[in-house]
């Protein structure tokens, strides 16, 4: 056991004018030599939590004790990596780490070791005179726990350190965390994905203010043992299977993972075909269970598989052609190629994913095929429509769903419902139905005068694809939809979707969760602005295994990895 | 037409329920409104003079009791030499200091020309000149009275029409009219773009079926809707101000439409230039400071240099500024009204077209 | 997202943090420089520092001459007499005025409307017989009111031309006209009578205003909004030394900016300099404070670069173009007005700008407006302070 660097004992939070309390009577301690995880849907408190300890914020009852005193009495040994990294955008990489170091007052003789041992331990020596604003997503991360680590801190307080950064360079910040702990110091990470507090030694799970579980991961995996199965070798479409397991009552969770399904039980799993009502050839078979089992368990399992906006939707009939086309997309700005020679043509009633690492080119991808960007050279279309020459079709065509929350924060709900049905040019009649029968699927009905932007997260979320399919398009663009929602809000958001591909409709969607990808019929990987593997996830991580023979059973994310470094092992040796 | 109608209604309601937006649609107008109208103006009332009377006689008394009921001056002070003259007009205690001689008294009666030295602050040049003219009157009187002087010529007769008592206040609103407008309408338009840019809901209004037309009418309306209203606003002040309308209500309208027309197309293109918002308020305030400052309310238009002048052609407010005072107060007919509008209605055009060109350019 | 919405409501507890590290001379000239960098690759900054300058400088320069130059008026002479012509010829003959001449007031008074000619003289029959009687009837002088202004100025120059003609016949036929009081006007620091003077040096104050307010609270606003600012303050920085990193960078450059101005207004625009370098350095430390003091009380206080905008504009541009005495006479406004601009810092730094450019170094009237902007600019860095304090809430 380790030293203990922050404690905290019946911890309460309150703002003011909020009715309710922001933490509640939370005890945490992070002790040096483990990484400890705060994990817990937006909202939770999780952030809060971490300024109070960082002295951002003073607690309003219970005792907070960091590295031995008050909150703020030794800053010099305290290193906090807020979310948005806390770089200046204007200053080089150099710069940055120079204003850290006389910030924390690391004695200028140690600079240049100090500096080298970052750089090199980040891998940014190369970008040492690049300016943080013209760094990707996973640099800026790096940069920024770099700058915290700037004078070696005995405890290193990280604000989800990994949204929006994809695989490759989430697992190089995991694994320099981990070697900062075994030199001794003590880490706090917040994190949405369940995948990285699986390999915390403690987790602390926080859900509205309250803290639902604290202690080793496996206590809540042990949880829900004997209780997840996994099936294979079924006949028929997956993702109607898959429905039809999620509405049964024995059910609370269920996902897809190529050509499997995977179902958490309320009870100890039925491992029997004819009990689970499944044709011949399949095979239910007991599985591990995960963190995020347990987690979606303690929140009461997840949504029922039907989805009412994919009943309510109209059947689409695109025949034999192609719902998404593209014909060697070319993207270039000056000499740089963002895209090269993009090609893929994906038929009606699938999901199709654009994977690939930060800044490898496929949101100029995404973008070129939603209009949002002229492309060079080659040419796309949506539901047959060109984009070049006929825009505004390809337009009414599609549904679109940002990245970030882009409706309109200032308007209220109903504001915002209003405008998209006019936006897409819906008549009056067709508006009220569609704005009628959304609210009622969504269950929006008592938000309606609220500010959208005053939503929690997972609002916000169904409120946007709420506006992005109330004209029913054939086509849906999905920008990393689920960024930052929790795993219920990803589930009733894949259940929506699943149901709407049964209808007809056509999806393309680029994500960093692999559990994503998986539901997926066909990926194209994206990697430095070039198409460098296309196939299901079943042949992708086959694909991973030929490369890579070490892997056994393979997850996406391995997949993904194995299929990158290939890549790089391969532009090398042309070099 | 519905979509029109729905992007019409999203911006309006964006300004209404943005707080942040409506501090630009409220306050500030209403500061100008109140400062301005009060400030704003050339007269000289409540000055401080001083004076050196070497004379002793009563022609110098009569003068400066004149002076002292006047309420163009306020404080008229007793110096007792020179030196404390000199240092009360450097220390710009009073603005100026009028010196009568020791032969004073005795010349004004004679026929010798009696002289008065007024030694004026020239740093106040502006009001030291009125304060000049005010004072040179007051003297000429009491001479003419003293020595019940004849003459073959009497002063002309003058008259200003429009505003028989040159009140500034007549000046005032319908200028200020004008003014208000112009920034109010080239802010709100000018954040409207820069905005959804920097929110991100640019993208999604973009890939929406929307036409760039639809997106630039449907953005320019509200603002256009609220310097309309705004404009109207003076109408109806005018005569708690107790300033005449005298023209046509109609006219004003027309005018006032394509002026506020003619702005929010410079405010779009501002702001479909900015990426941020931040870079949007630069944009609109280096705009705002040139449309004032030319528009002829500061200063008259002919004063300026030859080589600024062709300048103003193409500040909205310059034609909308002769049209608010010629309506308000001049009862100006349609034919002239026509003249000063088809300079904006080219200028409106030009600056929507080219917002609507900068619109896709800048997505790339 | 949610965490910071919660973020922005005031704290109901008591609670404070408090800073417990000693003043660091290293650390701040790390922020310093710091700041520096980034001003140096901001691009706005040079927008605002140097161009906007230029911008304010030519127009008000060039643009907002308030002398009068040439007004196109209408003369109606309807007399023929030789009286009539030769007073006629005095107008056209008169730089000041463009004549355009008729017959009738109806011939032109459409005119007046349009704007086309600003003023009417209107020489009325029997002039010329009044003259040889010795009882002339008065010409009228009719301007255009809605530019009262204009009207004054109008009126007094043409008036004073009649009576320079009259003066002049007078003194031909041996009789002075009128009564025989002569002021004898001598205009100090500024015989040229040239209103430009005034205000490119009024302008030099809104410079300082825009860079010492405007600029200086958009930067603060900014590091709150990019989140910067949460991750300095988890470092042992002290506030009292973000606080002076920011001051000292905009110091400087406010100083090189009126620098650069005060170069331009006396080479440009040949505006005087009577006083001494001392004089105006001191001076324009001195408003700095007060116009610093503000720019971060607003940034403190908004953490927003958009109401931050506003909030400068308001309190810190509009009050300065309008309130300080540089463009409208303090003394004629109303007196609720007159009591606003006591707690303007610009209308203590107009006069002895007026004053250090063309009278020369009158102490006794720069020390007691240095003293209040002063104690302005104490009392604005202590509200910063004080709001400023090491939360998020």
């Amino acid at each position: 056991m380790g030293e203990t660097v922050a404690s905290i004992r019946d911890l309460t939070m309150r703002f003011g004018g909020a009715e309710d309390d922001a933490l509640k009577g939370i005890d945490l301690a992070v002790e040096t030599g483990q990484i400890t995880g705060l994990v817990g849907p937006d909202g939770a408190g999780k952030t809060t939590l971490i300024r109070i300890l960082a002295n951002l914020l003073p607690p309003t009852e219970g005792s907070v004790v960091v590295l031995g005193g008050e909150p703020g009495t030794n800053r010099f040994d305290l290193g906090y990596m807020p979310q948005r990294f806390g770089l200046y955008e204007d200053l080089s990489v150099i710069e940055n780490l120079t204003l850290y170091a006389r910030m924390r007052g690391l004695p200028q003789s140690e600079w240049d070791a100090a500096f080298t041992r970052l750089l090199d331990f980040t891998d940014l020596a190369r970008f040492k005179s690049r300016l943080g604003g013209k760094l990707s997503g996973g640099m800026k991360q790096k940069l920024g726990l770099a700058c915290a680590l700037v004078r070696t801190p005995k405890l290193l307080l990280l604000d989800e350190p990994s949204v929006g950064v994809d695989p490759v360079s989430r697992r190089e910040l995991w694994a320099m965390v981990e070697q900062l702990v075994d030199e001794g110091i003590g880490v706090l990470w917040s994190t949405a994905y369940l995948d990285e507090a699986e390999q915390c030694e403690v987790v602390y799970l926080l859900n509205k203010g309250e803290l639902l579980f604290a202690g080793n991961p496996s206590n809540l995996t042990d949880e829900v043992a004997g209780r997840v199965a996994v099936v294979t070798g079924f006949e028929g479409r997956r993702r109607e299977l898959l429905t039809r397991m999620l509405d049964r009552d024995d059910v609370i969770d269920g996902t897809l993972q190529g050509r499997s399904i995977r179902l958490l039980f309320d009870r100890p799993a039925a491992n029997d075909a004819v009990v689970l009502d499944l044709d011949d050839g399949s095979q239910v078979e007991p599985a591990r269970p995960r963190f995020e089992d347990g987690f979606i368990n303690r929140l009461g399992g997840g949504p029922d598989g039907t989805s009412e906006l994919a009943r309510r939707y109209r059947m689409i009939d695109g025949g034999d052609g192609c719902a998404i086309e593209a014909k060697g997309l070319t993207k270039r700005f000056g000499d740089f190629t963002a895209a090269d020679n993009m090609d893929f043509a994906i038929p009606y009633g699938k999901i199709y994913g654009l994977l690939g690492p930060n800044g490898a080119g496929k949101s100029t991808t995404f973008k070129m095929l939603c209009g949002l960007l002229t492309p060079t050279e080659g040419s796309g279309a949506v539901a047959g429509h060109d984009l070049r020459t006929a825009g505004p079709e390809a337009r009414r065509s599609l549904g679109y769903m940002a990245q970030k929350f882009s409706l309109y924060g200032d308007l209220s709900v109903r504001q915002n419902l209003n405008f998209f049905a006019g936006a897409y040019g819906l008549s009056r009649g067709e508006a009220r139905n569609a704005i009628d029968s959304t609210i009622e699927v969504f269950d929006l009905g008592g938000d309606l005068n609220r500010s959208a932007g005053e939503m929690p997260l997972g609002y916000k979320q169904r409120l946007s694809l709420a506006c992005a399919v109330m004209h029913q398009p054939p086509v849906l663009f999905l920008d990393e939809p689920t960024s930052g929602v929790d795993p219920v809000a990803r589930r009733e958001f894949w259940t929506h979707i699943n149901g709407l591909v049964e209808k007809g409709a056509t999806v393309l969607v680029t994500t960093h969760f692999m559990e994503e990808a998986e539901y997926c019929d066909d990926i194209s990987l994206i990697y430095r602005s070039q198409l460098i593997a296309q196939g299901t996830p079943d042949e992708l991580k086959r694909r991973a295994q030929v490369v890579a023979p070490r892997l056994q059973a393979p997850t996406m994310e391995d997949a993904f990895i194995a299929l990158v470094e290939d890549r790089d092992a391969a532009v090398e040796k042309a070099a | 037409m519905e979509r029109l109608k729905a992007i019409i209604v999203k911006e309006a309601w964006a300004l209404l329920r943005d707080p942040r937006a409506r501090i630009t649609l409220f306050v500030p107008p209403l500061v100008q409104l109140l400062l301005f109208s009060f400030a704003a103006t050339l007269e000289v009332k409540n000055a401080d003079v001083g004076f050196l009377d070497l004379s002793g006689g009563v022609q110098s008394v009569e003068i400066l009791r004149r002076l002292d009921a006047s309420n163009n001056f306020d404080e008229v002070r007793r110096l007792r030499s020179y030196e404390e003259l000199k240092s009360a007009i450097d220390r710009q205690e009073i603005i100026a200091a009028i010196v009568f001689d020791q032969q004073f008294d005795r010349s004004v009666l004679s026929s010798d020309p009696a002289t008065l030295g007024v030694i004026l602050d020239g740093r106040r040049i502006n009001a030291a000149q009125i304060v000049s003219r005010y004072i040179s009157e007051v003297a000429s009187s009491v001479g003419m009275e003293a020595t019940s002087a004849r003459t073959m010529h009497q002063p002309s007769i003058a008259r200003s029409w429009f505003n028989p008592n040159l009140d500034f206040i007549w000046f005032n609103i319908p200028a200020l009219a004008c003014i208000i407008v112009s920034v109010s309408a080239l802010s709100i338009t000018a954040q409207s773009v820069a905005r959804e840019r920097e929110l991100g809901t640019f993208d999604q209004l973009m890939v929406s079926p929307l036409r760039v037309h639809e997106i630039l009418i449907g953005k320019i309306i509200p603002p256009f809707l609220v310097a309309v209203l705004a404009g109207m606003v003076f109408v109806v002040a005018a005569p708690i101000y107790g300033v005449p309308f005298t023209g046509s209500i109609l006219l004003f309208v027309l005018g006032l439409s394509f002026y506020a027309l003619a702005l929010g197309g410079f405010g779009m293109f501002v702001s479909s230039l900015s990426t941020t918002q931040q870079q949007a308020f630069l944009g609109s305030f280096v705009l705002t400071v040139p449309i004032v400052l030319l528009s002829g309310f500061a200063a008259p238009i002919a004063n300026m240099p030859e080589w600024l002048q062709p300048l103003t052609y193409i500040i909205p407010a310059r034609y909308f500024l002769e049209m608010s005072l010629g309506i308000f107060l001049k009862d100006m007919p349609l034919s002239d009204v026509l003249g000063l509008l088809w300079p904006l209605v080219l200028l409106a055009i030009a600056t929507l077209g080219a917002s609507a060109w900068l619109f896709r350019a800048r997505m790339e | 997202m949610k965490e910071q919405t919660e973020a922005s409501v005031p704290p109901p507890q008591t609670k404070r943090i408090v800073d417990r590290e000693k003043f660091d001379v290293r650390r701040l000239s790390a922020m310093s420089r710091k700041e520096v960098l980034q001003v140096s690759r901001d691009p706005s900054t040079y927008i605002i520092a140097f161009v906007l300058p230029l911008i304010l400088l030519l127009l008000f320069g060039y643009g907002l001459n308030l002398d009068t130059g040439t007004t196109r008026i209408g003369l109606v002479v309807q007399d023929d007499s030789e009286a009539a012509q030769s007073l006629a010829a005095a107008y056209h003959n008169s730089d000041w005025f463009e004549v355009e001449q008729a017959r009738s007031v109806a011939e032109i008074e459409d005119d007046l409307v349009s704007g086309d000619i600003f003023a009417m003289v209107v020489i009325p029959q029997g002039f010329g017989e009044g003259v040889l009687r010795g009882n002339a009837p008065p010409i009228q002088i009719v301007t255009d009111g809605s530019q009262p202004n204009n009207a004054t100025f109008a009126t007094g120059y043409a008036e004073g031309l009649r009576a320079n003609w009259a003066a002049g016949r007078g003194l031909e036929a041996g009789q002075p006209d009128g009564g025989n009081v002569r002021v004898a006007t001598r205009y100090w620091f500024n015989p040229e009578l040239k209103s430009r003077y005034s205000l490119v040096i009024g302008s030099i104050a809104i410079v300082m205003v825009i860079i010492g307010t405007l600029q200086t609270s958009l930067v603060i606003a900014r590091e709150w909004e990019r989140g910067t600012m949460e991750a300095m303050m988890a470092t042992p920085m002290l506030m009292s030394e973000f606080l002076i990193s920011k001051i000292v960078p905009y110091f400087v450059l406010s100083l090189i900016s009126i620098a650069l101005c005060t170069v331009l207004a006396v080479t440009v625009f040949g505006v005087p300099f009577r006083g001494s370098i001392l004089a105006l350095f001191v001076i324009s430390c001195a408003f700095l404070l007060p116009a610093l003091g503000l720019g971060l009380l607003i940034s403190a206080v908004t953490k927003n670069q958009f109401v931050a905008s506003q909030a400068g504009l308001l309190s810190g541009f509009l009050p300065t173009l309008l309130l300080s005495g540089f463009l409208y006479e303090i003394s004629s406004m109303p007196l609720p007005i007159q009591a606003i601009t006591y707690v303007i810092p610009a209308r203590y730094l107009v006069p002895s700008l007026q004053t250090v450019f063309m009278a020369g170094d009158v102490w006794s009237l720069f020390l007691p407006n240095i003293a209040a902007l002063v104690g302005f600019g104490v009392l604005l860095l202590f509200l910063t302070f004080r709001v400023n304090r090491r939360s998020l809430m």
